[in-house]
């Protein structure tokens, strides 16, 4: 009964904030202006050409650096070393500068590209490709090799991949899988970060408004602890549900617009992964992957790990808001919130791309404080249901363990006022 | 009087710091009962047990003869010395709310409201969020959702600090009123002089402890030093002055009347009548002023304070 109205209370109390509505509606529009933003601003990054001077009075490289849309090659090798330079310096962003030299050979290790500002590796690679290039055609062509049938000998191996059961896969879709993966491993960080937080002011404000101890006359503080906590996942809960829809209806209309454009992208990865299928058909084939996906499974997880680990982490923040006075005294107790999620966050990317079943990333996505995170990254690449079920377990049992413990420093913490607690203080209140 | 509210031997600790030491209480059923003591005594201690905030580490506390449980939350009205409200909430659903956490339903909740809003004039505040009230505006809701679920004991703790003149008096009446219809009031307050002409039994703690516990009357007897102010204005004043100090101990004292006569704070030896005192002064003068000296809770407390050192 009472906890049914703190839930409400504290539902409403979230829900009809302005912020709360501010952000449920314009996020979603935020995202996408920022992802079409992020995306405007690669293309026109990439329409500029790098502009390089080459420097190579003996001629070796005159027809191997050609200008292509990347990078615009201009041969300064009639001027003076010293001019070159100057000029190199002056208009371009770099010189490549290849010395003379009596045997080709040599310039294996004395090419150099002189420059200003570093450049990306992308680029030092390019030119190194070129400089071998030429240099290994010479040695065969010493060696009396035909370098062409060399080159017409080269075959490019393209892995189909397919499961036991039939499926045919492809590898981009790993990406894709990781990709999705993290999508929701972030989601469950942030809106840990997010809702815990508001938890804990939630907490601080009926702390600073001294209506805490009427509401504890009346209720057990723990009941108000865990309505508090519902109440605001529920919010949180809602606010998801509302951006699934918009986004549903964003990606729709997206779609609908650019749908032709997103068959052209597909188009030219095809080329990279596999030849003779039409652009359509790969395009479908993907979207046909990604709804083979364990989507089912996925998004119940997704309920419960954010459930869980919300309701793990929020407890530590409401003990953290009743142990402090204002909201700047809580920042020494948030770093140890913050870093196991974010541990979370870098173990899953790094280690579930590499080997989402590997021991490291098995390891984490049992491990409570990181496993809502990381086995939402693994899942889409199929985790056995045993696995599933024992993170879960594992999860609710150190939740049930912290929140005794959480519950205990809520309830002394709230009635002290004026005090700047310390580590030590708030361990004696466990004994309490 | 039998007791409704009856603490026995209760005993709280923090860590190595004991705040409650063994304290028993007896508060008579229908009585404004002062709980008085410096800060840090251990009353809102005590308080918080009794609002079953928490537990005591010893004793127990009875209401009604029965042992505290859940089931009595809706019999105690609490008003905490550290009291607020949501700022940002509507004064109507705060008090709804705050009612129904105190096990009403959310009929009998609009019921009692609408009788506490009418009768302090405030219907026109239902929809105003704290916010936008005035402090004092804030005191009265405060006060309303102490009293809303109609409970059989009220407690409050420093109930006027924090509160202006006007409200004061306006709470002040609502809380005789109450007692007229019969319920049982605890004060609790380090400012004694605030709650004395209200209280009919008082307790003082210090330091962890009960001191003392009766009716206002009994103790302040108990108390009573057979002291006198006399105000009189003497035939011959230089006479008196020598003469009266031979007999009695005397003082200056300090009391306001409209003349300029000889003002006295007379000690009697225990057991001396106090007409022997007025027939010798009826003899040197026209006495103006004669009224007996009782000890306030203050000076009581002092007392008892001092003669535990």
């Amino acid at each position: 009964m009472s906890l049914s109205l703190i839930i409400k209370r504290e539902f409403n109390a979230k829900v009809r904030n302005k912020s709360f509505i501010v952000m449920t509606f314009l996020s979603p529009i935020l995202f996408v202006a920022m992802a079409a933003l992020v995306g405007y601003l690669a293309n026109v990054s990439g329409e500029e050409a790098d502009k390089l001077a080459l420097y190579d009075p003996t001629g070796v490289f005159a027809n191997d650096f050609k200008s292509d849309k990347e990078i615009q090659y201009t041969d300064l090798s009639k001027m003076p070393l010293e001019k070159a330079k100057k000029v190199a310096a002056e208009k371009y962003e770099g010189l490549i500068y290849v010395p003379t030299v009596s045997d080709p050979k040599e310039l294996v290790n004395k090419v150099e590209y002189i420059s200003n500002d570093s450049p990306s590796a992308e680029l030092v690679t390019k030119i190194e490709e070129v400089v071998n290039d030429n240099l290994t055609r010479k040695n065969l062509e010493k060696a009396n090799i035909d370098y062409k049938a060399i080159d017409a000998a080269k075959t490019k191996a393209d892995i189909r991949l397919s499961k036991f059961s039939g499926e045919k896969s492809f590898k981009w879709f790993n990406y894709i899988k990781v990709f999705i993966g993290f999508g929701f491993g972030y989601l469950i960080m942030m809106f840990i970060i997010i809702y815990g937080n508001m938890v804990m002011r939630s907490v601080i404000e009926e702390k600073t408004n001294r209506i805490i101890e009427i509401i504890i006359s009346s209720v057990k503080p723990f009941k108000l602890m865990m309505g508090k906590i519902i109440g605001t996942s529920m919010a949180g809960i809602l606010q998801f549900l509302i951006w699934a829809v918009l986004g549903g209806i964003l990606l729709t209309i997206a779609m609908g617009f650019f749908g032709l454009e997103m068959g052209a992208t597909s188009a030219i990865s095809s080329n990279m992964v596999a030849d003779g299928q039409s652009s359509i058909g790969e395009y479908q084939t993907y979207i046909n992957e990604i709804l083979t996906l364990p989507w089912a499974i996925m998004l119940i997880s997704f309920l419960i790990f954010f459930i869980g680990g919300f309701f793990l982490y929020s407890s530590i923040y409401a003990s953290i808001g009743a142990a402090v006075d204002s909201e700047t005294d809580s920042q020494q107790f948030l770093l140890p919130i913050i870093l196991p999620l974010m541990l979370g966050v870098y173990v899953g990317f790094f280690t579930v791309i590499n080997d989402p079943h590997g021991t490291v990333a098995t390891v984490f996505s049992m491990i409570p404080l990181t496993s809502p995170i990381v086995m939402m990254m693994r899942l889409p690449f199929g985790v056995p249901i045993w696995q599933i079920a024992l993170s879960m377990a594992i999860l609710f049992i150190t939740f049930f363990g912290v929140v005794w413990f959480a519950a205990k420093i809520y309830r002394i913490g709230i009635l002290m006022y004026g005090k700047k607690p310390t580590y030590k203080e708030i361990f004696k209140w466990l004994r309490y | 009087m039998k007791p409704i509210l009856e603490v026995k031997n209760v005993v709280k600790q923090y860590g190595d710091y004991t705040a409650l030491n063994s304290v028993s209480l007896s508060v008579p059923q229908g009585s404004i009962y002062g709980l008085l003591g410096p800060n840090g005594a251990g009353k809102t201690s005590l308080i918080r047990i009794i609002n079953q905030i928490t537990m005591p580490d010893g004793g127990e506390v009875l209401l009604d003869g029965e042992k505290l449980g859940p089931q009595h939350i809706k019999e105690i009205g609490y008003m905490p010395e550290e009291r607020g409200l949501y700022k940002s909430m509507k004064v109507g659903e705060q008090a709804l709310y705050l009612a129904q956490l105190k096990g009403l339903t959310k009929k009998e909740a609009k019921e009692q409201l609408d009788y506490w809003f009418n009768k302090l004039d405030i219907q026109g505040w239902w929809d105003k969020k704290i916010q936008e009230l005035s402090k004092g505006m804030a005191q009265k809701i405060q006060f309303v959702v102490t009293v809303l679920h109609r409970p059989k004991l009220l407690i409050l703790d420093e109930p006027f600090s924090g509160f202006d003149p006007v409200n004061a008096n306006l709470i002040k009446d609502e809380i005789m009123e109450l007692k007229d219809k019969g319920t049982t009031i605890i004060f609790s307050t380090h400012r004694m002089e605030s709650v004395e002409d209200m209280c009919d039994h008082i307790a003082l703690i210090h330091q962890s402890n009960k001191l003392i516990e009766g009716p206002l009357n009994e103790v302040k007897k108990q108390y009573r030093t057979n002291t006198f102010e006399v105000g009189i204005a003497p035939t011959n004043f230089q006479h008196l002055l020598a003469d009266i100090s031979t007999r009695y101990q005397t003082t200056q004292a300090n009391f306001k009347t409209l003349d300029d006569e000889l003002k006295l704070q007379v000690a009697l030896p225990q057991g001396t009548p106090p007409r022997e005192l007025l027939s010798y002064l009826m003899d040197k003068g026209d006495v103006t002023y004669f009224v007996e000296k009782i000890p306030s809770v203050n000076d009581i407390f002092i007392e008892t304070v001092s003669q535990k050192k």
